[in-house]
């Protein structure tokens, strides 16, 4: 099992309920947590539509997580 | 080349005095202005978030992007976030080149992948008393087929 920090942010803070949690996890990459926490607060978001981000720079789903990692999943963004 | 979150009311005219440059012959600036209605809902607020430390690196980055395409010599960009009431400045975009024409260039480029790359989301309040976070046309140009409104609290 792995410890991972996830940071939660606009849409899906408001669902999750939280800004961020320390996660222990079997994960094995990034898409697997997402639908670990998809499945955990009863999210309905296809994945297509989000970017991950991990240790504050963005990366692939299938990027393999690390004991320590910070996650963060980003839904559409719309800032300006 | 700098970008900043801000929660608090954009000092524009500071923001100008910081890019003075005697080299310069042309700035341009953009202010995105909050508005009072969107797809014919009346809007009485809205309110943003920022990913800080990932939307500092990839507004740089665009900062960066734009210094080397047009060859403009510096760029700011400053970001609200917070609560922001209808007529607030959202977000400042100030370029300066040693001609005019980079610097329209470069401001334009600069907002426009702002908004599609850098992980800031609004949320808007509506009159009737709903709320929604913003999709970015983009992102729903690309979506538009499954017409998935799941992760839109209305």
């Amino acid at each position: 099992m792995k410890t991972i920090s996830v940071q939660y942010f606009a849409v899906i803070k408001d669902l999750v309920g939280v800004s961020e949690e320390v996660i222990k996890t079997s994960a094995v990459f990034a898409s697997d947590l997402f639908a670990e926490i998809c499945k955990r607060y009863h999210l309905n978001m296809p994945i297509a539509q989000l970017r991950v981000a991990v240790n504050d720079e963005f990366c692939e789903w299938d990027y393999q997580l690390n004991e320590g990692d910070k996650i963060v999943f980003i839904p559409p963004v719309s800032g300006g | 080349m700098d970008f900043q979150i801000s929660a608090f009311p954009l000092t524009t005219e500071a923001f100008k005095e910081e890019l003075q440059d005697s080299s310069c012959g042309g700035f341009v600036s953009f202010e995105g202005w909050v508005r009072d209605f969107n797809e014919n809902k009346v809007v009485t607020h809205l309110e943003y978030q920022a990913y800080p430390e990932l939307a500092k690196k990839e507004a740089l980055k665009i900062l960066g992007e734009a210094k080397t395409k047009f060859g403009i010599k510096n760029a700011k960009c400053v970001h609200r976030v917070g609560d922001l009431s209808i007529g607030e400045i959202a977000v400042w975009v100030g370029v300066i080149g040693v001609h005019r024409g980079e610097a329209f260039k470069a401001c334009e480029y600069i907002i426009d992948e702002l908004k599609v790359r850098v992980p800031i989301w609004k949320k808007e309040h509506y009159q009737n008393g709903n709320s929604g976070w913003v999709e970015c046309h983009e992102c729903k140009k690309h979506d538009h087929h499954s017409h998935n409104h799941t992760h839109h609290l209305e």
